[in-house]
């Protein structure tokens, strides 16, 4: 049988700041079956634009996307913020009459959250990695209520052999990181951030991750400011066992 | 009221400082969300209740016109008057005369967020004629002089220390402090106050078309006592309060208290239809219904037509968490929290009210709350495109906005100016990981270090590693 094709959305965020999760996706995508591509025409989903109002440059770089990942049976992205753009957005960008509505639509039909894929799509039940930790993790927002993921990371992170879950309270709450607001509204942004790291830090968790690397950012600057000892990372590398990079933010 | 709605900022710092309010906010999170979560699970067709209402409601919408006739001919049969009023200084103007007619002196007034929309106390006082507040978090505001700051519990900011130094100030009776002595001492102020009113205004949370009546829900029983007691009630609301029949508007009070304070009904739920009949032993001689548009109308086949399915439950903002930082005031108007964000800049408009939609993460929580499933995350966005269009986003952000575009519509040339920027990013990061300080970003780094890039991006490194796939 032909190997599933999987593109790599790989996200603007985690092509500059954090490589290490494009290949931990990549290693898990491969490691269960997928011939996995990384199509040049992507850059970043949009939402910058289409966050602030900017609908004609949106609607661009829409197009660009759609094209690049035009022709692969599914679309994945280490991220729900990201994925949930492609998948929930794009459609709406479109009118009826115009031919990118049913490519949007269609490439929303084969987009999927890296985790959820994994689990939802291909069957996943476990991942071969270990680690030795106690790991909370964060429901970042458009992946829990745009894309539904929430118990597939936890599923496949109770297969990492030496990881135990703590889990912390209001798990469910935004970050603050927001895109744009976190610099838009600092305060505002500020003031969720640390409430977020209280709850971090009363979970007893030594590590602290998620699915999408904008609050992984936040969450680990704010961390960091704090001098506090937990380290974070996004939940593929756990997965996969690419841990060669430092936790974010660290050296 | 004036807004201050473009302070926002500084409102929200104003609301950072202050730790009463920050406590104060801290219980709401936990008292409201708990609570309405139980009521919800306590329900099991809840979740199917709310498709039935958002139905109900996109139906109501649609013929507006057609339920909201019938309604005004079921009323006026039932022997009140319904008055229509374009907007706010249409509705001060007619609730006056209905006050002046009656020769009125004192008006007593039960909880309204829409008398608040017209500013109504002070057309009233400026006429000569006191209002009186008679739901406990409206008195205690009045007394202070203040705003409501949350549409159900409108001084939840205020501690009890402060409700006993203002009874004490405006009651003329000695400072007390336990919470029961401070609700028997309002109780016992207000009773007088209630005989003495000439006219009683309330608003409505419901209109049925099919028979007429008004619906008006409160957990102090307070409405009642306003709307029965003197010899003229006026009934204050929207337009999109109508609903079809009996039937209907139960379906909305089944989802009305639950989602709000989580009770699994409000204490006291009233209707009414007409005024006193010849053989009712008490009830008002004379019934007005003030059906406000104050540009409603205007949202109906736009993208913000779903808002009108709001039911003022609250859960929005109990559920927001830049709500729960920065309180009701600092949004500056008299609708706060997400619901806020979404009408504030349709009545004050978006020039004023622009930073009401920008001020948020679209965590969606309000969304998910939301009993009538409104779209809220959408409709901030709608505002965010109506000020871009007309430039009203800032200068800073515009060209942020449009150098990144430039480079994001060209991958090959975005590849290769992201290639040399993070190396160079990537260096200056090297040694710690991380920065406590970068230029031009003080708005991350003023409260949180920047995490350094790797130093070379994903695509670069997958390229050299798997050549062209």
């Amino acid at each position: 049988m032909a190997k599933t094709r999987v593109a790599l959305f790989v996200t603007c965020l985690v092509d500059l700041f954090r490589p290490s999760v494009g290949f931990a996706a990549v290693k898990l995508l491969e490691d269960a079956g997928c011939e996995v591509t990384v199509p040049r025409g992507q850059t970043c989903c949009g939402q910058p634009a289409y966050n602030q109002g900017a609908r004609g440059d949106t609607i661009d770089i829409a197009k660009q996307t759609i094209e690049a990942f035009s022709g692969f049976d599914h679309v994945v992205a280490p991220s729900g913020s990201c994925a949930g753009m492609l998948k929930k957005h794009y459609p709406l960008l479109f009118d009826p009459d115009d031919p990118f509505k049913a490519k949007a639509d269609d490439l929303a039909t084969r987009t999927f959250e890296l985790v959820s894929f994994l689990t939802d799509v291909l069957g996943i039940e476990s991942v071969d990695s270990r680690l030795s930790a106690i790991a909370t993790y964060h429901d970042s927002c458009s992946g829990l209520r745009e894309l539904g993921v929430k118990h597939q990371p936890r599923k496949l992170l109770s297969s990492v052999d030496g990881v135990t879950l703590a889990e912390m309270d209001n798990a469910e709450v935004c970050c603050g990181f927001g895109g744009t607001f976190c610099v838009k509204y600092p305060d505002i942004s500020s003031k969720m951030v640390s409430d977020k790291v209280g709850h971090i830090e009363a979970s007893g968790a030594d590590l602290l991750l998620a699915g999408d690397l904008g609050c992984l950012l936040n969450m680990a600057g704010r961390l960091k400011r704090e001098g506090s000892p937990v380290a974070v990372r996004h939940v593929a590398e756990v997965l996969a066992g690419e841990l060669d990079q430092p936790p974010i933010g660290e050296v | 009221m004036q807004p201050t709605s473009l302070a926002f900022k500084d409102n929200v710092k104003r609301a950072l400082n202050d730790r009463a309010l920050q406590s104060a906010l801290a219980l709401a999170e936990g008292g409201f969300q708990k609570n309405r979560a139980a009521a919800a699970a306590r329900l099991p067709e809840f979740e199917a209740l709310r498709d039935a209402a958002k139905t109900l409601k996109d139906h109501t919408l649609a013929h507006l016109d057609l339920y909201l006739e019938a309604f005004e001919q079921k009323a006026s049969e039932a022997g009140a008057v319904v008055h229509w009023a374009r907007d706010d200084a249409e509705a001060r103007a007619i609730i006056l005369e209905i006050c002046r007619k009656a020769d009125a002196k004192s008006v007593t007034k039960s909880k309204s967020m829409v008398t608040e929309e017209i500013g109504l106390n002070e057309a009233l006082e400026t006429a000569g004629i006191q209002p009186v507040e008679t739901d406990l978090g409206e008195h205690i505001i009045q007394l202070a002089g203040q705003k409501p700051s949350h549409i159900l519990a409108p001084a939840f900011h205020v501690t009890k220390d402060k409700v006993s130094d203002l009874f004490a100030e405006h009651h003329g009776r000695p400072r007390v402090e336990e919470p029961e002595a401070l609700l028997g001492e309002a109780r016992a102020f207000l009773r007088e106050k209630y005989f003495q009113a000439d006219v009683g205004i309330t608003g409505a949370n419901f209109l049925i078309a099919e028979t007429g009546s008004i619906v008006l829900v409160t957990n102090e029983g307070n409405a009642e006592l306003t709307q029965g007691l003197p010899k003229v009630h006026i009934a204050l609301t929207g337009i999109e309060k109508v609903v079809p029949t009996l039937d209907d508007a139960f379906l909305l009070l089944r989802l009305l208290a639950r989602s709000g304070t989580g009770q699994d009904f409000s204490a006291y739920t009233t209707l009414l239809t007409g005024p006193k009949r010849s053989a009712d032993r008490d009830g008002p001689e004379e019934f007005h219904i003030v059906l406000l548009d104050n540009g409603r109308s205007n949202m109906l086949g736009t993208g913000f037509q779903d808002m009108l399915r709001c039911i003022r439950c609250g859960a929005c903002m109990n559920h927001c968490p830049v709500y729960l930082t920065a309180g009701g005031h600092a949004y500056g108007w008299v609708y706060p929290g997400p619901m806020g964000a979404v009408l504030t800049p349709g009545f004050i408009g978006i020039e004023e009210g622009q930073h009401l939609p920008n001020a948020s993460t679209f965590c969606g929580r309000c969304e998910q709350v939301c009993p009538m499933r409104i779209p809220l995350p959408k409709m901030m966005r709608h505002w965010r495109e109506d000020q871009f269009q007309k430039k009203l986003t800032p200068p800073t952000a515009r060209y942020g906005l449009a150098i990144w575009g430039f480079f994001a519509k060209r991958p090959s040339l975005y590849q290769f100016g992201t290639t040399i920027a993070i190396a160079a990013l990537g260096l200056l990061g090297r040694a710690k990981g991380r920065f406590r300080w970068l230029p031009l970003a003080s708005g991350w780094t003023g409260s949180r270090d920047l995490p350094a890039p790797a130093g070379t991006t994903f695509q670069a490194s997958w390229r050299k590693q798997r050549g062209r796939t």
